[in-house]
Protein backbone atom coordinates (compact mmCIF):
# COMPACT_ATOMS: atom_id res chain seq x y z
CA UNK A 1 0.00 0.00 0.00
CA UNK A 2 1.34 3.31 -1.19
CA UNK A 3 2.19 5.76 2.06
CA UNK A 4 0.41 9.22 1.80
CA UNK A 5 2.63 11.01 4.48
CA UNK A 6 6.11 9.70 5.49
CA UNK A 7 7.18 11.66 8.60
CA UNK A 8 10.69 11.05 9.86
CA UNK A 9 12.61 12.39 12.71
CA UNK A 10 10.61 15.23 13.51
CA UNK A 11 11.01 17.32 16.13
CA UNK A 12 9.13 20.50 17.06
CA UNK A 13 10.43 22.55 19.89
CA UNK A 14 8.61 26.18 20.93
CA UNK A 15 10.66 28.96 22.48
CA UNK A 16 8.98 30.28 25.56
CA UNK A 17 10.38 32.87 28.07
CA UNK A 18 12.94 31.15 29.35
CA UNK A 19 12.46 27.59 28.54
CA UNK A 20 12.57 25.30 25.36
CA UNK A 21 9.09 23.40 25.30
CA UNK A 22 9.90 19.71 23.45
CA UNK A 23 6.13 18.46 21.91
CA UNK A 24 7.39 16.41 19.22
CA UNK A 25 10.70 14.24 19.65
CA UNK A 26 12.36 12.40 16.58
CA UNK A 27 9.06 11.06 15.34
CA UNK A 28 8.90 8.28 12.11
CA UNK A 29 5.51 7.50 11.34
CA UNK A 30 3.82 6.46 8.09
CA UNK A 31 0.95 7.24 7.08
CA UNK A 32 -1.18 4.65 4.10
CA UNK A 33 -3.28 5.39 1.24
CA UNK A 34 -6.95 4.38 1.89
CA UNK A 35 -5.85 3.53 6.11
CA UNK A 36 -7.82 5.19 9.15
CA UNK A 37 -4.88 5.98 11.94
CA UNK A 38 -5.87 6.51 15.40
CA UNK A 39 -3.30 8.53 17.57
CA UNK A 40 -4.25 8.30 20.98
CA UNK A 41 -2.38 9.55 23.95
CA UNK A 42 -2.59 11.77 27.50
CA UNK A 43 -3.51 15.08 27.14
CA UNK A 44 -0.57 16.95 26.29
CA UNK A 45 1.59 14.06 25.05
CA UNK A 46 2.25 16.36 21.46
CA UNK A 47 -0.47 14.89 19.63
CA UNK A 48 -2.14 18.28 18.36
CA UNK A 49 0.99 19.92 17.64
CA UNK A 50 1.94 17.04 15.37
CA UNK A 51 -1.30 17.84 13.62
CA UNK A 52 -0.75 21.56 13.35
CA UNK A 53 2.65 20.96 12.42
CA UNK A 54 1.95 18.79 9.13
CA UNK A 55 -0.60 22.23 8.09
CA UNK A 56 1.91 24.71 8.77
CA UNK A 57 -0.62 26.29 11.93
CA UNK A 58 2.33 26.29 14.30
CA UNK A 59 3.41 29.97 15.65
CA UNK A 60 6.21 31.89 15.21
CA UNK A 61 7.90 30.74 18.23
CA UNK A 62 8.14 26.77 16.87
CA UNK A 63 11.30 25.27 15.25
CA UNK A 64 10.66 22.38 13.65
CA UNK A 65 13.29 20.32 12.28
CA UNK A 66 12.93 16.65 10.41
CA UNK A 67 10.78 15.83 6.87
CA UNK A 68 7.41 15.29 6.35
CA UNK A 69 6.74 14.38 2.75
CA UNK A 70 3.25 14.47 1.49
CA UNK A 71 2.43 11.94 -1.61
CA UNK A 72 -1.34 11.93 -2.83
CA UNK A 73 -2.95 11.92 -6.43
CA UNK A 74 -4.17 15.42 -6.62
CA UNK A 75 -4.88 15.84 -10.28
CA UNK A 76 -3.49 19.24 -10.29
CA UNK A 77 -0.07 17.86 -8.48
CA UNK A 78 3.35 19.01 -8.97
CA UNK A 79 4.72 16.25 -7.22
CA UNK A 80 5.24 15.24 -3.34
CA UNK A 81 5.26 17.96 -1.13
CA UNK A 82 7.88 18.53 2.16
CA UNK A 83 5.34 19.90 4.42
CA UNK A 84 8.40 20.93 6.98
CA UNK A 85 10.00 23.44 4.47
CA UNK A 86 6.82 24.19 2.76
CA UNK A 87 6.16 28.08 2.20
CA UNK A 88 3.11 29.60 4.56
CA UNK A 89 1.77 30.68 1.48
CA UNK A 90 2.11 27.77 -0.33
CA UNK A 91 0.28 26.22 2.63
CA UNK A 92 -2.25 28.79 2.31
CA UNK A 93 -2.76 28.43 -1.58
CA UNK A 94 -2.28 24.67 -2.20
CA UNK A 95 -1.96 22.33 0.91
CA UNK A 96 -4.14 23.67 4.03
CA UNK A 97 -7.62 22.46 3.33
CA UNK A 98 -7.44 21.36 -0.38
CA UNK A 99 -4.47 18.58 0.45
CA UNK A 100 -4.73 18.09 3.95
CA UNK A 101 -7.82 18.91 5.45
CA UNK A 102 -8.35 19.24 9.35
CA UNK A 103 -11.50 19.07 12.14
CA UNK A 104 -9.82 21.34 14.47
CA UNK A 105 -9.93 20.47 18.44
CA UNK A 106 -12.42 23.06 20.32
CA UNK A 107 -15.10 24.26 17.47
CA UNK A 108 -16.16 27.07 19.60
CA UNK A 109 -12.97 28.89 19.24
CA UNK A 110 -13.00 27.50 15.21
CA UNK A 111 -15.61 29.23 13.70
CA UNK A 112 -16.70 32.74 12.64
CA UNK A 113 -18.68 34.03 14.78
CA UNK A 114 -20.39 36.66 12.59
CA UNK A 115 -21.16 34.19 9.58
CA UNK A 116 -24.07 31.42 9.34
CA UNK A 117 -22.73 27.87 9.17
CA UNK A 118 -24.26 27.67 5.59
CA UNK A 119 -22.34 30.92 4.65
CA UNK A 120 -18.98 29.64 6.03
CA UNK A 121 -19.83 26.04 4.31
CA UNK A 122 -20.87 27.80 0.63
CA UNK A 123 -17.51 29.70 1.09
CA UNK A 124 -15.62 26.68 1.29
CA UNK A 125 -17.50 25.32 -1.79
CA UNK A 126 -17.18 27.90 -3.98
CA UNK A 127 -13.30 28.79 -3.32
CA UNK A 128 -12.73 24.86 -3.91
CA UNK A 129 -15.03 24.63 -7.15
CA UNK A 130 -17.08 21.94 -5.06
CA UNK A 131 -20.41 21.43 -6.90
CA UNK A 132 -21.89 19.69 -3.66
CA UNK A 133 -24.48 21.70 -2.04
CA UNK A 134 -24.09 22.83 1.52
CA UNK A 135 -26.96 21.00 2.78
CA UNK A 136 -25.71 17.76 1.56
CA UNK A 137 -22.39 18.00 3.09
CA UNK A 138 -24.33 19.07 6.34
CA UNK A 139 -27.05 15.89 6.21
CA UNK A 140 -23.30 14.20 5.55
CA UNK A 141 -22.42 15.01 8.96
CA UNK A 142 -25.63 14.93 10.84
CA UNK A 143 -26.69 18.83 10.76
CA UNK A 144 -30.13 19.63 10.30
CA UNK A 145 -30.56 21.98 7.33
CA UNK A 146 -32.43 24.91 10.08
CA UNK A 147 -28.66 24.62 12.27
CA UNK A 148 -26.89 25.84 9.04
CA UNK A 149 -28.51 28.87 9.35
CA UNK A 150 -27.59 29.91 12.81
CA UNK A 151 -24.20 31.61 13.78
CA UNK A 152 -21.64 30.04 15.90
CA UNK A 153 -22.69 31.07 19.49
CA UNK A 154 -26.23 29.83 18.73
CA UNK A 155 -25.05 26.09 18.15
CA UNK A 156 -24.20 23.25 20.84
CA UNK A 157 -21.20 22.14 21.29
CA UNK A 158 -22.18 19.22 19.51
CA UNK A 159 -23.65 20.85 16.74
CA UNK A 160 -20.32 23.30 16.25
CA UNK A 161 -18.04 20.17 16.26
CA UNK A 162 -20.14 18.78 13.07
CA UNK A 163 -19.96 22.32 11.42
CA UNK A 164 -16.21 21.98 11.78
CA UNK A 165 -16.38 18.41 9.94
CA UNK A 166 -18.31 19.52 7.26
CA UNK A 167 -16.00 22.45 6.77
CA UNK A 168 -13.02 20.23 6.65
CA UNK A 169 -14.44 17.63 4.50
CA UNK A 170 -15.94 20.52 1.73
CA UNK A 171 -13.12 20.48 -0.41
CA UNK A 172 -12.87 16.97 -0.31
CA UNK A 173 -9.28 16.39 0.90
CA UNK A 174 -7.06 13.53 -0.02
CA UNK A 175 -6.02 12.87 3.59
CA UNK A 176 -7.94 14.48 6.58
CA UNK A 177 -6.78 15.40 10.19
CA UNK A 178 -9.37 14.93 12.81
CA UNK A 179 -8.37 16.42 16.02
CA UNK A 180 -11.19 14.86 18.40
CA UNK A 181 -13.78 15.41 16.02
CA UNK A 182 -16.25 13.66 18.19
CA UNK A 183 -16.11 15.50 21.57
CA UNK A 184 -18.88 16.21 22.76
CA UNK A 185 -21.14 14.60 20.49
CA UNK A 186 -23.48 11.67 22.13
CA UNK A 187 -23.16 7.94 20.76
CA UNK A 188 -25.33 8.19 18.04
CA UNK A 189 -23.34 10.79 16.34
CA UNK A 190 -20.28 9.67 17.56
CA UNK A 191 -21.09 6.65 15.31
CA UNK A 192 -22.40 8.81 12.65
CA UNK A 193 -18.92 10.77 12.48
CA UNK A 194 -17.04 7.31 12.98
CA UNK A 195 -18.96 5.87 10.35
CA UNK A 196 -18.42 9.01 7.59
CA UNK A 197 -14.88 8.97 8.33
CA UNK A 198 -14.46 5.23 7.16
CA UNK A 199 -16.20 5.30 4.48
CA UNK A 200 -13.82 8.06 2.97
CA UNK A 201 -10.98 5.43 3.75
CA UNK A 202 -13.01 3.07 2.19
CA UNK A 203 -13.94 4.75 -0.82
CA UNK A 204 -9.52 5.47 -1.28
CA UNK A 205 -8.89 8.89 1.22
CA UNK A 206 -6.94 8.57 4.24
CA UNK A 207 -7.81 9.68 7.36
CA UNK A 208 -5.86 10.43 10.62
CA UNK A 209 -7.63 10.65 13.85
CA UNK A 210 -6.53 12.35 17.14
CA UNK A 211 -8.54 11.02 20.25
CA UNK A 212 -8.51 10.43 23.51
CA UNK A 213 -11.89 8.07 22.64
CA UNK A 214 -10.09 4.68 23.11
CA UNK A 215 -13.49 3.12 22.48
CA UNK A 216 -14.30 5.51 19.39
CA UNK A 217 -10.52 4.54 17.89
CA UNK A 218 -11.76 0.55 18.68
CA UNK A 219 -14.02 1.14 16.46
CA UNK A 220 -12.92 2.26 13.29
CA UNK A 221 -8.91 2.59 13.24
CA UNK A 222 -6.97 0.12 10.79
CA UNK A 223 -4.11 1.10 13.11
CA UNK A 224 -2.99 2.63 16.30
CA UNK A 225 -0.31 4.97 17.42
CA UNK A 226 0.31 6.09 20.90
CA UNK A 227 2.13 9.03 21.90
CA UNK A 228 3.85 9.38 25.25
CA UNK A 229 5.62 12.63 26.51
CA UNK A 230 6.10 14.05 22.41
CA UNK A 231 7.17 10.21 20.83
CA UNK A 232 5.61 7.18 19.88
CA UNK A 233 5.51 4.61 21.77
CA UNK A 234 3.95 1.97 20.07
CA UNK A 235 2.32 1.62 16.90
CA UNK A 236 0.45 -1.85 15.82
CA UNK A 237 -2.27 -2.76 13.71
CA UNK A 238 -5.62 -2.06 15.57
CA UNK A 239 -7.13 -5.02 16.42
CA UNK A 240 -3.71 -6.69 18.36
CA UNK A 241 -3.36 -3.48 20.02
CA UNK A 242 -7.05 -3.07 21.45
CA UNK A 243 -6.88 -7.60 22.14
CA UNK A 244 -3.41 -6.73 23.92
CA UNK A 245 -1.69 -3.44 24.19
CA UNK A 246 2.18 -3.99 24.39
CA UNK A 247 3.33 -0.73 25.99
CA UNK A 248 3.10 -0.91 29.65
CA UNK A 249 1.82 2.96 29.23
CA UNK A 250 -1.13 1.61 26.76
CA UNK A 251 -2.01 -0.86 28.82
CA UNK A 252 -2.06 1.43 31.57
CA UNK A 253 -4.39 3.98 29.28
CA UNK A 254 -6.93 1.17 28.51
CA UNK A 255 -6.85 0.25 32.09
CA UNK A 256 -8.11 3.84 33.16
CA UNK A 257 -11.37 3.27 31.09
CA UNK A 258 -14.74 4.07 32.96
CA UNK A 259 -15.43 0.30 31.63
CA UNK A 260 -12.33 -0.91 32.99
CA UNK A 261 -10.71 0.29 36.34
CA UNK A 262 -11.40 3.63 35.68
CA UNK A 263 -8.06 4.64 37.71
CA UNK A 264 -5.66 6.93 36.11
CA UNK A 265 -1.80 6.26 35.15
CA UNK A 266 -0.44 6.33 37.98
CA UNK A 267 2.22 9.93 38.43
CA UNK A 268 2.48 12.41 35.84
CA UNK A 269 4.09 12.73 32.43
CA UNK A 270 7.24 13.97 32.19
CA UNK A 271 7.86 17.37 31.59
CA UNK A 272 8.03 18.86 28.39
CA UNK A 273 10.52 21.05 29.13
CA UNK A 274 12.68 18.30 30.51
CA UNK A 275 12.28 15.14 28.85
CA UNK A 276 14.61 12.32 30.13
CA UNK A 277 17.27 10.70 27.63
CA UNK A 278 16.01 7.33 28.68
CA UNK A 279 12.33 5.98 28.77
CA UNK A 280 10.14 8.82 29.37
CA UNK A 281 7.52 6.38 30.87
CA UNK A 282 10.28 4.94 33.12
CA UNK A 283 9.36 6.73 36.37
CA UNK A 284 5.61 5.15 36.08
CA UNK A 285 6.32 1.84 34.82
CA UNK A 286 6.02 -1.00 37.16
CA UNK A 287 8.58 -3.31 34.90
CA UNK A 288 10.92 0.02 34.59
CA UNK A 289 15.07 -1.19 35.29
CA UNK A 290 17.94 -0.17 34.33
CA UNK A 291 17.22 -0.86 31.15
CA UNK A 292 15.57 1.88 30.91
CA UNK A 293 17.99 4.70 31.30
CA UNK A 294 18.45 3.68 26.84
CA UNK A 295 15.61 4.57 25.06
CA UNK A 296 14.22 2.35 22.67
CA UNK A 297 13.04 2.88 19.25
CA UNK A 298 10.08 1.89 17.01
CA UNK A 299 11.09 -0.43 14.24
CA UNK A 300 12.67 2.59 11.78
CA UNK A 301 11.62 1.42 8.53
CA UNK A 302 8.19 0.63 8.81
CA UNK A 303 7.56 2.85 11.80
CA UNK A 304 5.90 0.18 13.59
CA UNK A 305 6.62 -1.76 16.93
CA UNK A 306 6.62 -0.91 20.28
CA UNK A 307 9.14 0.86 22.07
CA UNK A 308 9.85 -0.65 25.55
CA UNK A 309 12.49 -3.22 26.72
CA UNK A 310 9.82 -5.19 28.57
CA UNK A 311 6.64 -5.38 26.06
CA UNK A 312 3.61 -6.70 27.81
CA UNK A 313 3.01 -9.36 25.05
CA UNK A 314 6.86 -10.62 24.95
CA UNK A 315 6.84 -10.79 28.58
CA UNK A 316 3.68 -13.54 28.28
CA UNK A 317 5.10 -15.64 25.68
CA UNK A 318 8.30 -15.92 27.55
CA UNK B 1 -32.91 20.86 52.92
CA UNK B 2 -29.70 20.88 51.21
CA UNK B 3 -30.19 20.70 47.77
CA UNK B 4 -30.15 22.94 44.57
CA UNK B 5 -33.07 22.15 42.72
CA UNK B 6 -34.84 24.40 39.62
CA UNK B 7 -38.35 24.16 39.83
CA UNK B 8 -40.42 24.83 36.79
CA UNK B 9 -37.73 26.58 35.05
CA UNK B 10 -37.86 26.95 31.54
CA UNK B 11 -35.96 29.08 28.84
CA UNK B 12 -36.82 31.16 25.55
CA UNK B 13 -34.36 32.23 22.94
CA UNK B 14 -36.01 34.57 20.90
CA UNK B 15 -38.83 32.32 19.56
CA UNK B 16 -37.17 29.50 20.00
CA UNK B 17 -38.31 27.18 23.59
CA UNK B 18 -35.34 25.29 25.05
CA UNK B 19 -37.10 23.59 27.24
CA UNK B 20 -40.22 24.55 29.56
CA UNK B 21 -42.01 23.43 32.88
CA UNK B 22 -38.67 21.24 34.39
CA UNK B 23 -37.68 20.58 37.50
CA UNK B 24 -33.92 19.27 38.64
CA UNK B 25 -32.53 18.71 42.20
CA UNK B 26 -29.16 17.91 43.37
CA UNK B 27 -28.79 17.02 46.96
CA UNK B 28 -25.51 17.60 48.97
CA UNK B 29 -23.31 14.74 48.57
CA UNK B 30 -24.69 13.07 45.74
CA UNK B 31 -23.56 12.54 42.21
CA UNK B 32 -26.46 13.00 39.52
CA UNK B 33 -25.98 12.03 35.96
CA UNK B 34 -27.75 14.05 33.02
CA UNK B 35 -27.97 12.76 29.61
CA UNK B 36 -29.74 13.60 26.14
CA UNK B 37 -29.27 13.81 23.05
CA UNK B 38 -26.52 16.84 21.57
CA UNK B 39 -28.06 20.46 21.33
CA UNK B 40 -30.70 19.59 23.76
CA UNK B 41 -30.78 22.23 26.12
CA UNK B 42 -28.11 20.36 28.88
CA UNK B 43 -25.83 23.33 28.70
CA UNK B 44 -28.35 25.78 29.14
CA UNK B 45 -30.04 24.03 32.04
CA UNK B 46 -26.60 23.68 33.43
CA UNK B 47 -26.22 27.42 33.10
CA UNK B 48 -29.49 28.11 34.97
CA UNK B 49 -28.74 26.08 37.96
CA UNK B 50 -25.50 27.83 38.44
CA UNK B 51 -27.14 30.74 38.54
CA UNK B 52 -25.36 32.47 34.81
CA UNK B 53 -28.67 32.31 32.92
CA UNK B 54 -31.97 33.77 34.38
CA UNK B 55 -34.93 31.22 33.70
CA UNK B 56 -37.61 32.90 31.66
CA UNK B 57 -40.04 30.87 34.06
CA UNK B 58 -40.04 29.03 37.84
CA UNK B 59 -36.86 29.78 39.49
CA UNK B 60 -33.75 28.08 40.80
CA UNK B 61 -33.43 27.87 44.88
CA UNK B 62 -30.68 26.74 46.95
CA UNK B 63 -31.24 24.68 50.47
CA UNK B 64 -34.84 25.52 49.75
CA UNK B 65 -35.00 29.20 49.24
CA UNK B 66 -35.75 30.56 46.06
CA UNK B 67 -33.27 32.89 44.42
CA UNK B 68 -34.55 36.40 44.12
CA UNK B 69 -33.73 39.57 42.34
CA UNK B 70 -34.03 40.72 38.76
CA UNK B 71 -31.70 39.42 36.06
CA UNK B 72 -29.54 37.80 38.70
CA UNK B 73 -28.19 40.28 41.22
CA UNK B 74 -26.91 37.35 43.04
CA UNK B 75 -25.09 37.75 46.53
CA UNK B 76 -21.26 36.94 46.05
CA UNK B 77 -21.54 34.13 49.00
CA UNK B 78 -24.43 32.46 47.12
CA UNK B 79 -23.10 32.45 43.88
CA UNK B 80 -19.49 31.18 45.28
CA UNK B 81 -21.67 28.35 46.42
CA UNK B 82 -21.95 26.80 42.98
CA UNK B 83 -19.43 26.04 40.47
CA UNK B 84 -19.83 25.18 36.81
CA UNK B 85 -17.11 23.34 34.74
CA UNK B 86 -17.70 23.94 30.80
CA UNK B 87 -17.31 22.10 27.89
CA UNK B 88 -14.83 23.98 26.28
CA UNK B 89 -11.92 25.52 28.30
CA UNK B 90 -10.04 26.89 25.61
CA UNK B 91 -13.55 29.72 25.23
CA UNK B 92 -13.96 29.55 29.37
CA UNK B 93 -10.52 30.79 30.00
CA UNK B 94 -9.09 34.39 29.67
CA UNK B 95 -5.98 34.06 27.66
CA UNK B 96 -4.22 36.52 29.19
CA UNK B 97 -3.50 35.35 32.51
CA UNK B 98 -1.33 32.55 33.54
CA UNK B 99 -2.75 29.16 34.38
CA UNK B 100 -1.97 30.09 38.04
CA UNK B 101 -3.84 33.41 38.03
CA UNK B 102 -6.60 31.91 36.13
CA UNK B 103 -6.81 29.55 39.02
CA UNK B 104 -6.17 32.64 41.52
CA UNK B 105 -8.89 35.12 40.57
CA UNK B 106 -11.88 33.98 41.47
CA UNK B 107 -9.99 34.29 44.92
CA UNK B 108 -8.83 37.58 44.25
CA UNK B 109 -11.64 39.24 42.59
CA UNK B 110 -13.15 38.16 46.34
CA UNK B 111 -10.79 39.78 48.47
CA UNK B 112 -8.14 37.15 49.14
CA UNK B 113 -4.40 38.44 49.60
CA UNK B 114 -2.64 37.78 46.38
CA UNK B 115 0.13 35.35 48.37
CA UNK B 116 -2.77 33.34 49.80
CA UNK B 117 -4.65 33.00 46.57
CA UNK B 118 -1.60 31.95 44.87
CA UNK B 119 -0.56 29.25 47.45
CA UNK B 120 -3.84 27.93 47.46
CA UNK B 121 -4.13 28.00 43.67
CA UNK B 122 -0.55 26.14 43.79
CA UNK B 123 -1.82 23.57 46.26
CA UNK B 124 -5.07 23.02 44.12
CA UNK B 125 -2.99 22.78 40.72
CA UNK B 126 -1.06 19.85 42.07
CA UNK B 127 -4.46 18.13 43.36
CA UNK B 128 -5.56 18.20 39.64
CA UNK B 129 -2.04 16.91 38.33
CA UNK B 130 -0.72 20.14 36.75
CA UNK B 131 3.32 20.19 37.00
CA UNK B 132 5.21 23.20 38.42
CA UNK B 133 5.79 24.10 34.74
CA UNK B 134 2.67 24.47 33.48
CA UNK B 135 1.66 27.35 36.10
CA UNK B 136 3.50 30.28 34.73
CA UNK B 137 2.05 29.58 31.23
CA UNK B 138 -0.73 31.37 29.60
CA UNK B 139 -3.52 29.00 27.57
CA UNK B 140 -2.23 29.31 24.39
CA UNK B 141 0.79 27.10 25.21
CA UNK B 142 -0.68 24.04 26.95
CA UNK B 143 -3.25 21.42 26.02
CA UNK B 144 -6.80 21.69 26.07
CA UNK B 145 -6.76 19.02 28.85
CA UNK B 146 -4.10 20.52 30.79
CA UNK B 147 -6.58 23.71 30.16
CA UNK B 148 -9.32 21.56 31.77
CA UNK B 149 -7.95 21.07 34.81
CA UNK B 150 -7.17 24.00 35.77
CA UNK B 151 -10.14 24.95 35.14
CA UNK B 152 -11.35 22.32 37.57
CA UNK B 153 -8.83 23.72 40.05
CA UNK B 154 -10.46 27.59 39.17
CA UNK B 155 -13.89 25.71 40.21
CA UNK B 156 -12.78 24.36 43.30
CA UNK B 157 -11.11 27.87 45.01
CA UNK B 158 -14.28 28.46 46.75
CA UNK B 159 -15.12 24.67 48.00
CA UNK B 160 -18.12 25.20 46.47
CA UNK B 161 -21.42 23.25 47.81
CA UNK B 162 -22.78 22.51 44.19
CA UNK B 163 -20.46 21.33 41.36
CA UNK B 164 -22.10 21.08 38.04
CA UNK B 165 -19.50 19.40 34.92
CA UNK B 166 -21.06 20.29 31.48
CA UNK B 167 -19.42 17.60 29.60
CA UNK B 168 -15.94 18.84 31.74
CA UNK B 169 -14.25 15.17 30.74
CA UNK B 170 -15.68 14.77 27.74
CA UNK B 171 -12.15 16.18 25.99
CA UNK B 172 -10.08 14.27 28.48
CA UNK B 173 -8.02 11.18 27.92
CA UNK B 174 -8.37 8.06 29.35
CA UNK B 175 -6.32 8.46 32.43
CA UNK B 176 -6.63 12.43 33.03
CA UNK B 177 -10.51 11.68 33.48
CA UNK B 178 -9.93 9.46 35.79
CA UNK B 179 -7.83 11.59 37.65
CA UNK B 180 -10.38 14.32 37.64
CA UNK B 181 -12.88 12.07 39.17
CA UNK B 182 -10.49 10.94 41.65
CA UNK B 183 -10.31 14.32 42.74
CA UNK B 184 -13.96 15.29 42.28
CA UNK B 185 -14.77 12.42 44.53
CA UNK B 186 -12.44 12.84 46.94
CA UNK B 187 -13.48 16.25 47.08
CA UNK B 188 -17.15 16.02 47.39
CA UNK B 189 -16.86 12.72 49.77
CA UNK B 190 -14.38 15.78 52.20
CA UNK B 191 -17.17 18.59 51.56
CA UNK B 192 -20.29 16.53 51.07
CA UNK B 193 -20.96 18.34 48.03
CA UNK B 194 -23.85 17.62 45.18
CA UNK B 195 -21.95 16.99 42.16
CA UNK B 196 -24.38 17.34 38.34
CA UNK B 197 -22.43 15.34 35.90
CA UNK B 198 -23.77 16.44 32.14
CA UNK B 199 -22.07 13.83 29.72
CA UNK B 200 -23.13 11.89 26.85
CA UNK B 201 -20.74 8.80 27.80
CA UNK B 202 -23.05 6.34 29.48
CA UNK B 203 -20.06 4.47 30.92
CA UNK B 204 -18.47 7.12 32.25
CA UNK B 205 -22.23 7.98 33.96
CA UNK B 206 -22.59 4.45 34.96
CA UNK B 207 -19.35 4.21 36.54
CA UNK B 208 -19.68 7.77 38.51
CA UNK B 209 -23.16 8.78 38.85
CA UNK B 210 -25.16 7.43 41.85
CA UNK B 211 -28.45 8.11 39.31
CA UNK B 212 -28.36 9.35 36.08
CA UNK B 213 -31.46 11.56 34.86
CA UNK B 214 -32.45 11.43 31.25
CA UNK B 215 -33.48 14.73 29.85
CA UNK B 216 -36.29 12.82 27.58
CA UNK B 217 -37.89 12.17 31.54
CA UNK B 218 -37.30 15.75 32.20
CA UNK B 219 -38.99 17.39 29.66
CA UNK B 220 -42.29 15.19 29.82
Amino acid sequence: MSTVLRIRDLTVRFRLRDTIVQAVSGLDLDVRRGELLAIVGESGCGKSVLAHSLMGLLPKNAQVTGSALLRDTDPADTGPVELISAAPRRFARGIRGRRIGLVPQSPATALTPVRTGRKLLEETLRVHRRTTDADTLAADVGLAPADLDRYPFELSGGMAQRLTTALALAPDPPLLIADEPTTGLDRPLVDHTLDLLRRRCDTGGTVVVITHDLTAAERVADRVAVMYASRLVEHRPADAFFASPSHPYAAALLDALPTRSFNPVPGHPPMLTALPDGCAFAPRCPAANSDCARRPDLDPDTTEGVACHHPLVTEEVG
Amino acid sequence: MSTLAARGVGVTFGHAVVFDDVDVELARGETVGLRGPSGCGKSTLARVLALLHGPDRGHVSIDGSPIEGARYAVPVATRTRIALLFQSPRAAADPRLSLLDLIAEPLLATGTDRTTGRARARALADDVGLTEDLLERRPHAVSDGQLQRACLARALVHNPDYLLLDEATAMLDASTQALVAQVLIAYQRQHQAGVLLVSHDLALLDRWADRTIDWNELIS
